[in-house]
């Protein structure tokens, strides 16, 4: 566990596929340290981490805030309300002055594609991409993944489908990224008007009927549609959404075997998926959830040790 | 012996300013495309004119430039700049500008209208031809094509033609509606001036920051489709052969509107094109960094489109090369990249940038270069050309085309450092300018 692999985690593109396993693996391990009665561990006693949320998030900013703490780092967190941010601070401004207090690493979650990379480039912190506007958002897809493998024994060859609105989606492209890069086939498939221009150039395959989709993959990743693309005119309604592409009981039943389905959250039941689907016995969707804290914890310790081998 | 002269404005550090009462350039490659002019000479200015091509009278009393390895060409002139001045003085003003154009060899720019307040009347176009006064470069202000660049009616166009506007644009913005499309070019049609079209269907465009494709599906940025682009490129062009109006397309980028261009000027429509040195040299891969100085309006397109931009400019579908040259603050630029603001500066080095990518690698000749550069759109402006001919205005560039140079941000003369070429090494620069009874010429 003490290989040191990382120096940023901005986004899955382009990464090693060594560096996927070791944090996979690393995760695996700091799940079990999650069922201990006491589960807490000493790497990052000393190591401060600064979240920096510049938009709304409940799960993702809990589940950083509890890895570092499961590590025994120092914690700040910071969201936009209520900060200087209102009063006209650029981003830079805003993280230089929370980097002169002496921090180590930077999590930032922000609406602007690119925003981490920037910040790497002037700032001394380690930068991990908390998710950036519709660019990516590495450690969600890594806890996919580690729900993935967990599931269906590995990568190669594996049929994995990402489900809903891929054009606004950081998750949707990480998955792509990080899949693609230990193997597996993915498609993506959802309203031809939100399967953003040339993606296949990412090495994907292409759908628009989920049942096709369904009947080919082992694994279906169903992302959120964000309610708002009904009024931005993407799609007709939701109803027609939910009966074009959600994910139901019905559908899963004709296909007659068992494929994994994962949703990153939050959920709007009965758009894109039902909830006889998401609360089925077997149903993976929380266990991502706690793979997510594991996972997270991966990264800081991978990131933090370099740290502090620099230091 | 050169002296300092009574009637203009400080050179930059590291140039000399004379007056040209009495100026010669010895033994320069004198190079006038269009008078297929292309010999090695001595050049004599008496009183800002040309007086002689041949050597230099042995009494002599003038100064005298040393030629040796420097080309003189027909002065430089950019149709499409960004001045700033009135209103965004901290990016820009006109004699900074100049000095900015001065340095890459323009003797004449076009300033856009979008400044603050707008050029929609004749006292701001008289305000910029004034802040330009002691330059050796000639300010020719472009009108907005609508009051107060609103996009509601037209502006007072006879008026600005009255006082010497002979084109009219609300660059930053297109003409909102095909109807106020067709009355500009009607209405302009009076005094046989042009509308010079930002062309972009911004209803497709929407908040797209790149050109929509395979990268910026992967960026996650929102695209900017090239169609958005063409479709605002035929309308202007149905319009202008169904009114006989006059239609440029500023920053062409795409390969679609190189071809509806070619294809309107065989059918004989009035329409001329512009293109820019990045839109001819960078494609959007180079956004990958996410790199705010690559932000650009239109964007950065595709190998493709730079191969038809590049063929366009050799066919002359496109007529000339403008630099669009876009100055913005250091700090409006380090901010993420959506919110950036669009442009990048471009006048110190454009012609670098078309000798070294383009005339070097023999993709265009030299000869089409300059033309592109210079007389191209000042004939689109109803403008004076420059002529290397006695008795002609000295209105001439000198380069030297082999020096090699490294582009950097810190030490343009532009009071803003947004180029996209930082870092570049370039070979060929300009070294002076001769115009309005002036030269300023690079020192070392």
């Amino acid at each position: 566990m003490s290989e040191l692999v990382l120096n940023h985690l901005l986004g899955l593109q382009g990464i090693e596929p060594s560096k996927i396993y070791t944090i996979l693996d690393t995760a695996d391990e700091f799940l079990k340290v999650l069922d201990r009665p006491i589960p807490k561990v000493p790497p990052l006693r000393g190591i401060t981490v600064a979240n920096i949320f510049f938009e709304p998030s409940t799960r993702t900013k809990i589940s950083f805030e509890l890895a570092e703490k499961r590590l025994s780092a120092d914690v700040v967190s910071f969201s936009k309300s209520g900060s200087s941010v209102s009063k006209g601070e650029t981003l830079l401004d805003t993280v230089r002055n929370i980097e002169a207090m002496k921090i180590d690493v930077v999590v930032i979650r922000h609406h602007a594609q690119g925003a981490p990379l920037f910040l790497t480039e002037r700032i001394k912190s380690a930068v991990i991409n908390a998710g950036d506007g519709s660019h990516e958002h590495p450690t969600q897809a890594l806890l996919d993944m580690m729900t993935i493998r967990g599931h269906t024994g590995g990568f190669e060859g594996l049929k994995v489908v990402v489900l809903g609105d891929i054009a606004h989606s950081r998750v949707a492209r990480s998955n792509i990224h990080g899949l693609k890069a230990v193997g597996a086939d993915v498609m993506v498939c959802g309203p031809s008007t939100l399967i953003p221009r040339d993606i296949e150039a990412l090495g994907v395959k292409i759908s628009t009927d989920v049942d096709e989709a369904l009947d080919w993959c082992d694994v279906i990743n169903v992302m959120r549609l964000q309610l708002e693309r009904q009024n931005q005119g993407y799609i007709p309604s939701l109803r027609e959404y939910q009966r074009t592409f959600g994910i139901t009981k019905a559908r899963l039943d004709r296909i007659g075997r068992k494929i994994v389905v994962l949703h990153p959250g939050p959920m709007n039941r009965g758009v894109e998926i039902d909830s006889n689907v998401a609360d089925a016995p077997g149903s993976v969707i929380l266990q991502q959830v706690t793979h997510g804290v594991a996972i997270r914890m991966a990264v800081l310790f991978l990131i933090s040790g370099k740290e502090r081998t620099d230091a | 012996m050169s002296h300092s002269a009574d009637n203009h404005i400080n050179p930059p550090e590291g140039w000399q300013g004379y007056n040209c009462h009495n100026l010669a350039i010895r033994g320069a490659r004198l190079f006038d495309p269009e008078l297929k002019l292309d010999m090695v000479s001595d050049i004599v200015i008496l009183e800002g004119k040309i007086s002689s091509i041949g050597p230099i009278p042995k009494d002599f009393g003038g100064d005298i430039i040393e030629g040796k390895e420097l080309t003189v060409c027909p002065g430089l002139f950019d149709m499409h700049v960004h001045l700033r001045e009135p209103g965004y003085e901290y990016k820009e003003t006109v004699q900074s500008g100049c000095l900015a154009a001065v340095a890459g060899g323009f003797t004449g720019v076009a300033p856009m209208p979008n400044t603050n307040p707008p050029t929609d009347t004749p006292a701001t176009v008289n305000f910029i031809r004034q802040q330009s006064a002691g330059t050796p470069v000639d300010v020719h202000p472009i009108g907005a094509i609508t009051a107060g660049r609103k996009g509601d009616q037209l502006s007072e166009m006879a008026e600005l033609n009255k006082a010497g506007v002979t084109g009219y644009s609300d660059d930053g913005s297109p003409v909102p509606t095909a109807e106020l499309m067709r009355l500009a070019l009607e209405y302009t049609m009076m005094s046989n001036s042009v509308i010079i079209e930002h062309a972009e269907d911004t209803s497709l465009s929407g908040k797209g920051v790149m050109d929509e494709g395979a990268v910026s599906t992967a960026l996650g940025l929102p695209g900017w489709p090239s169609i958005a682009e063409d479709i605002d490129v035929y309308r202007c062009i149905r319009l202008a052969e169904y009114t006989g109006g006059r239609i440029h397309i500023a920053h062409l980028s795409t390969k679609e509107s190189v071809q509806l261009v070619r294809e309107a000027k065989a059918r004989g429509v009035n329409v001329t094109a512009e293109t820019t040195p990045h839109h001819l040299t960078l494609d959007c891969t180079i956004l990958e960094g996410y790199n705010s100085n690559y932000k650009v309006n239109p964007p950065l397109r595709t190998k493709a489109d730079i191969d038809a931009l590049i063929e366009g400019l050799k066919d002359e579908t496109i007529d000339a090369i403008a630099t669009d040259h876009a100055p913005h603050a250091h700090d409006e630029k380090e901010v993420e990249f959506i919110l950036a603001p669009f442009g990048m500066i471009g006048l110190e080095t454009a012609l670098g940038v078309v000798l070294t990518k383009l005339v070097k690698t023999k993709k265009i000749t030299l000869s089409r270069a300059v033309q592109a550069l210079s007389n191209a759109p000042r004939k689109i402006l109803n403008l004076p050309v420059a002529k290397i001919e006695v008795g002609a205005i000295a209105n001439l560039t000198i380069f030297n085309s082999d020096e090699k140079w490294t582009v950097d941000g810190t030490k343009m003369l532009s009071k803003s450092q947004n180029t996209p070429f930082g870092g570049w090494e370039l070979t060929g620069r300009a070294t002076g300018v001769v115009n309005k009874g002036i030269a300023f010429v690079r020192r070392d």
